[in-house]
């Protein structure tokens, strides 16, 4: 009674964060923007990363071809503003699903370590393809079609769609983990081969997470393309050093294979990095990596993984 | 009683080592079968021929009357054959009712089913089997804080809300405290007498698998030596030589 009670105060807490924020603060709605990106990020990293026990240096991919699919879409639908944004970012969402459903199968029988190496290249090949694809612009990237609003009002509107999108994915994977099917990935990553001896279609349930992994990180990229303006395929799609990279930092940070872990990590890692960016400039970079070290130094479990150890050796 | 696992002329070979040599054995619907055999006798190599781990170089595996010597692991297992390991397997990062939850059997499931969550039906039978192996009081707790022979007792229920047909298992009470393991011979027994779950059960505790198989098999040096009664077993000399060492 008492959980339900702080999970509702939580959720309108949340809410009317959300909301107001680009009100009462305008001058970072773009950075706050990026916050429910950075949580997105996380969450869906963990899905396969913390929930399933497969690490994926490589899920930014899935990032990248939405972005690219809803620039396309949006450059060559002929459709107006509105409806080619959002015939884009559904285009952006069902392709990287795709491609999670079509590279799955293969590369998920992969497991420990070479999984993560091999996910890597995933998003090496994809940075590389799209800089020398002509179609999609190759190194000079795609440039977003014009905002017909106000001026002050596009960084907003992006911004109210990437909170919305957040919210989805919090809500969808709460309700993926509470499924048989949350069970079944937990079993997978406990104990793939005990898994297996127990008849779970391990390959069925391993596939179908990873995609809804993608589907979210699909449909994420078509409002990010259009908040930056200009698709850059190494710096902003295939991004795997910087975004690749958090994601698994911030689930980590946060406690990977919980709820909430990656929602804490993401807002910790964010804030701090804005941080840095604001009062260390010209030595962000450094800070990052000394960050990145003491992240996986001290807190190793993440930081709800270091609360709960508190509370366990204090009782 | 009809043949439930037949066995016929399995042969195995690691390289240049023969684990199993023309192997044959039948599990009759309904029994308990032991098999026994001196370590590195095949003995393992045998159940993993029959669940799926690996292919086998030739012979075959029937179930139920149908070929399963080309199936895979998670196919095997679909059909009704579980199995348990010489070391633990449970899920270390899951409290023991979700290591249950997860054990239904799978063979109709589908995505959408996978979606839903646990009925309270599936949840009172994971906690009735819980209490059944004498675990009840521990079923909040992650099954990797649980002692070795707890692990045990947690994966023989897990096998059991998988509610299969056949029940191999590898050496079920190595490791397990000595006053418990009356206990879990006792349990052995209720499965296969109220659950109708027949069993294949590896042992190197004599005195278990005679109190508990109706018939025995003994592996030796990867070919099967001798057949027969728990007491037949007992006095065959070639099962004593193959134990003691004796030529």
């Amino acid at each position: 009674m008492r959980k339900s009670g702080r999970g509702v105060a939580a959720a309108i807490a949340v809410a009317v964060t959300g909301l107001a924020l680009p009100w009462i603060v305008p001058s970072i709605t773009t950075q706050a923007a990026f916050l429910w990106l950075m949580i997105l990020f996380s969450l869906t990293w963990d899905i396969n990363g913390g929930q399933m026990g497969y690490n994926s240096f490589g899920n930014v991919f899935f990032f990248g071809v939405g972005v690219y699919a809803c620039a396309l879409v949006q450059r060559d639908s002929g459709l107006s503003y509105y409806a080619g944004l959002g015939a884009g970012i559904g285009a952006g969402a069902l392709a990287a699903a795709l491609s999670a459903l079509v590279l799955g199968p293969a590369m998920l029988a992969i497991r420990g370590h070479y999984f993560a190496i091999a996910t890597l290249g995933l998003s090496i090949v994809a940075a590389n393809v799209a800089s020398a694809w002509e179609y999609i612009g190759a190194a000079s990237g795609i440039a977003a079609p014009l905002f017909p609003g106000a001026i002050g009002d596009r960084a907003k509107f992006f911004y109210y769609l990437l909170f919305a999108l957040a919210v989805l994915t919090f809500l969808l994977v709460r309700r993926l983990y509470r499924s048989r099917l949350g069970l079944a990935i937990n079993a997978i990553r406990d104990d793939e081969d005990k898994a297996e001896a127990m008849g779970l279609h391990t390959t069925r349930y391993k596939v179908f997470a990873w995609s809804i992994a993608a589907l979210l990180l699909g449909a994420a990229g078509g409002p990010v393309g259009n908040l930056v303006g200009f698709i850059d395929p190494n710096d902003l799609a295939f991004a795997g050093a910087t975004f690749g990279v958090w994601m698994v930092l911030m689930a980590v940070l946060g406690g990977k294979g919980t709820l909430w872990g990656p929602v804490i990590g993401a807002v910790v890692f964010h804030v701090t990095q804005e941080l840095f960016w604001t009062w260390l400039l010209g030595w962000q970079r450094v800070a990052m990596g000394l960050l990145i070290v003491v992240i996986v130094v001290f807190f190793p479990t993440g930081i709800l993984g270091w609360v709960a150890r508190r509370r366990t050796t204090a009782a | 009683m009809s043949t439930l696992l037949e066995v016929r002329g399995v042969s195995k070979r690691f390289g240049g080592v023969v684990a199993n040599r023309e192997v044959s054995l039948d599990v009759p619907e309904g029994s308990i079968t032991g098999l026994i055999g001196p370590n590195g006798s095949g003995k393992t190599t045998l159940f993993n021929s029959i669940a799926g781990t690996h292919p086998i170089d030739s012979g075959s595996i029937r179930f139920d009357g149908h070929e399963i010597s080309r199936l895979r692991v998670p196919q095997v297992a679909r059909l009704g054959i579980v199995r348990t390991f010489q070391q633990t397997h449970v899920y270390r990062g899951m409290d023991c009712v979700r290591n249950m939850q997860i054990s239904t059997p799978h063979s109709g499931d589908t995505l959408l089913s996978m979606l839903r969550e646990s009925t309270a039906a599936e949840t009172e039978r994971a906690l009735q089997l819980l209490d059944f192996v004498g675990l009840y009081g521990k079923r909040m707790l992650p099954a990797g804080d649980l002692s070795f022979g707890q692990q045990k007792l947690l994966e023989f229920a897990m096998a059991l809300m998988n509610a299969p047909r056949l029940l191999l298992l590898d050496e079920p009470t190595a490791g397990v405290n000595p006053v418990l393991i009356n206990g879990l011979v006792d349990r052995l027994k209720r499965a296969n007498a109220e659950l109708g779950i027949t069993l294949l059960v590896i042992e190197h505790n004599m005195r278990v698998i005679m109190n508990l198989a109706s018939r025995i098999y003994c592996l030796a040096h990867g070919e099967m030596l001798a057949e027969g009664s728990p007491a037949t077993i007992r006095d065959d000399p070639r099962v004593v030589d193959a134990y003691l060492g004796a030529t």
